[in-house]
């Protein structure tokens, strides 16, 4: 049964080696499955190794333990069935929006004209009609990451991997991007993993949390939070405020212990 | 008006240049009047030497300098990205780069004789080193997040070389070809000075043994500006491919 858009990790351990100093594991043992067009929410405390799952997924770190295979296939390399959204956003800062957006589209040896079209319909569909020609530097956080989200899903990837994407943003930007990310999945679903340490976020946002515990990462927790979430009121509803409660619990004895290593 | 206060220091310069000639106050074949050195290169032109001489000049000039960022900026990158390559070049270029290269003259008139190789290797050989340095500075300091996202959609290594790390390494390769850019014309008019049937550094040397000292003056006057403007119109280019920087 392996679905477009399947990830399957199994007994994935990873170790971060420095060149000075010592080693430190990341990751211990991780197993886990995320359905094809499922949004997951991975949620851990700080250093926790949740980003460096992602980018194992990703294929930007080598898998030496264990196996992650996407859609039946084992990772190798990146590629462009999984796209990606960093904290820092990650756009060429030489290239305009547009030149941004069109990069994926580049890449995949699409006519001229059918990415253009379809550059401008991600621009549109993030709100960032008018902005086109600016160049990064001349843009908010907000319509920087807006930028980056719209390059990602140009290229349409069956596999959405989000890594803390809307961490450097402002509360409001952040809420207001929260419920376009929502309402962008819900009408071209794809598979995303978005990595976060904000319990409400990953509740509002994900039909599962897994919550991982502290370094070196582990799954500690699968919670399913399907909610009817088109509806922002949802955030003050009984179900919803006790099951952030719930995962807050559960998050809360790690980032205890998460301090407790770091200190 | 803040153009003339830029320029006042070198108008002032110049008058003193006249008076002091006129005046005696220097021995006028040391320092001929500005005027005369003015009337010189006009017949130095008109009679198609400087011309000629700075034709053959430029060519020289351009090629070496050409090659020299091409070069250079290939090595320094690929320093920057193999690690394996570096442990090898790395000792070359740090060995290398004290030098002084007008030592390398005489080496390069033996190897490719009188003519342009000799100038033309001189120059890139000299100007390779900034640009190196400046492509590898500015290509260690590309941003991971920025490969992997052009590994994301889809990029070969090798593009994106081209598409990631070239960019990235843009400013510091820039300022390093600025480094270069002055440097060639000094390695150009000594290698011509002591070894050549022609170019500029040619022409000061051959007026200035003949005791044509305004004509002498005239030409390095014309070097000095060609640099300074070379300087000017490079820094404007800089702007323009940097344009995306706030």
């Amino acid at each position: 049964m392996d679905g477009q858009g399947q990830i399957v990790i199994e007994g994935v351990n990873h170790t971060y080696r420095p060149a000075r100093g010592r080693a430190v594991p990341a990751l211990s043992n991780v197993t886990l499955q995320v359905r094809p067009r499922e949004f997951l929410a991975l949620l851990g405390p700080s250093g926790c190794g949740k980003s460096t799952l992602l980018y194992l997924v990703g294929g930007f770190l080598p898998t030496e333990a264990g196996r992650i295979l996407v859609e039946g296939k084992p990772v190798a390399a990146p590629g462009p069935d999984r796209g990606i959204v960093f904290q820092h956003f990650a756009l060429f800062p030489w290239k305009t929006v547009r030149g941004n957006v069109l990069y994926g589209l580049e890449r995949q040896g699409l006519p001229r004209a059918e990415r253009d079209r379809r550059a401008q319909s991600f621009i549109n569909l993030v709100g960032l009609r008018g902005f086109e020609e600016s160049y990064p530097s001349q843009l908010s956080g907000g319509m920087k990451q807006r930028t980056a989200i719209a390059r990602t899903l140009a290229f349409d990837p069956s596999i959405l991997l989000m890594d803390e994407p809307f961490g450097a943003l402002d509360a409001q930007t952040r809420s207001l991007m929260q419920t376009e990310l929502l309402s962008i999945w819900q009408r071209t679903p794809k598979t995303v993993i978005f990595v976060t340490h904000d319990v409400q976020e990953a509740v509002y946002l994900a039909e599962r949390v897994a919550v991982m515990s502290s370094r070196p990462g582990q799954i500690k927790a699968i919670v399913e939070t399907k909610f009817e979430k088109r509806d922002p009121s949802i955030l003050r509803a009984k179900e919803f405020v006790e099951k952030v409660d719930h995962i807050w619990n559960l998050v809360r004895d790690e980032a205890i212990k998460a301090q407790e290593l770091s200190a | 008006m803040k153009a003339l206060s830029r320029y006042l220091p070198l108008l002032l310069l110049a008058i003193a240049w006249e008076l002091a000639a006129r005046l005696n106050i220097v021995s006028s074949l040391a320092l001929p009047p500005l005027t005369h050195v003015a009337t010189a290169w006009l017949d130095l032109v008109h009679d198609g030497e400087l011309i000629d001489n700075g034709e053959a000049s430029l060519y020289r000039g351009a090629v070496g300098l050409l090659l020299a960022i091409v070069g250079g900026g290939a090595l320094g990158m690929a320093m920057a990205r193999w690690r394996t390559f570096d442990v090898f070049v790395n000792p070359l270029v740090e060995l290398f780069y004290p030098l002084p290269k007008s030592a390398l003259i005489p080496v390069t008139v033996i190897w490719l004789g009188f003519g342009d190789g000799s100038k033309i290797l001189l120059i890139f050989l000299g100007c390779m080193i900034p640009v190196t340095i400046g492509a590898y500075n500015g290509a260690r300091g590309s941003d991971h997040v920025l490969v992997w996202s052009a590994r994301s959609m889809g990029a070969s290594p090798l593009r994106m070389m081209w598409d990631v790390v070239l960019p990235s390494a843009l400013p510091e390769l820039l300022n390093g070809v600025r480094t270069a850019l002055a440097l060639s014309f000094i390695l150009l008019v000594s290698s011509e000075l002591i070894v050549s049937q022609k170019g500029f550094g040619y022409l000061i040397g051959y007026l200035g043994s003949t005791g044509s000292y305004e004509g002498m003056y005239a030409v390095v006057l014309t070097v000095a500006f060609l640099g300074f403007a070379a300087d000017r119109l490079y820094q404007l280019l800089m702007q323009w491919l940097l344009r995306w920087r706030e």
